[in-house]
């Protein structure tokens, strides 16, 4: 089984499980603050996703758009936090 | 060789965030969650680049994949920590199984300034129930 196998037959689905598992939780969450981790959660995965994407179809172009996502979920995260304890100190 | 190496190092990557995600549906409380994410995710991101790194052996790629775990782990154990601190705040409901709240009645309810009466500090709690 070659490299490109593997990661396309065994990777792949076992990230796109956990992406569901995740998206449950992102539905279901009683909190805002489980949406908010499930969110940031599934960002994470897809900076995953991508890089093995990258190693699957052999471009490497594809790592600048990891770097924006963990970017953005930082961001997400703090934003969303920052505005939370906001919210409730009024 | 290499091929095996960067097998086994993504499998253990896929594994960690698989076991994450397994977690953030059966954990009880958004503290543990939290927790669970902060720990268990970064590893798993950390040694998928690192196996993306080694496949593509170049100079761009190698400095594209470390400035991007570099940032996962510094940005996401900050992110969870500002996020479970605004939780506490907001008066999420903890797990019935917690046996110790440290913080209770340790932050000012007003002005969110984390006080303790050992340090002897000019801010004083609404009520602490911890008789210490």
């Amino acid at each position: 089984m070659s490299l490109q196998e593997y990661f396309h037959f065994i990777i792949i689905p076992l990230l796109g499980i956990s992406v569901i598992l995740v998206f449950i939780r992102f539905v279901k969450g009683p909190s805002l603050a489980d949406r908010v981790i499930a969110l940031d959660m599934l960002i994470l995965i897809s900076i995953c996703i991508i890089a093995v994407y990258s190693i699957t179809f052999n471009q490497s172009t594809f790592l600048d758009i990891a770097m924006l996502f963990a970017l953005i979920a930082f961001l997400s995260t703090t934003a969303y936090a920052f505005y939370l304890e906001k919210r409730e100190r009024k | 060789m290499r091929e095996i190496i960067i097998m086994i190092l993504a499998t253990i990557g896929v594994l960690f965030i698989f076991s994450t995600s397994l977690a953030m549906l059966r954990k009880p409380d958004v503290y543990l969650r939290i927790s669970v994410t902060a720990k268990a995710s970064t590893l798993g991101v950390g040694l998928i680049l690192f196996a993306t790194a080694l496949f593509f052996n170049e100079y761009s790629v190698t400095t594209r994949a470390i400035a991007v775990i570099l940032f996962v782990f510094l940005t996401v154990p900050l992110g969870s920590h500002m996020l479970a601190r605004s939780a506490y705040f907001t008066k999420t409901p903890i797990w019935k199984g917690t046996e110790i709240d440290d913080l209770q009645g340790q932050y000012d309810p007003d002005t969110h300034i984390l006080h303790s009466k050992k340090h002897n500090s000019s801010i004083k709690p609404e009520k602490s129930d911890k008789p210490s």
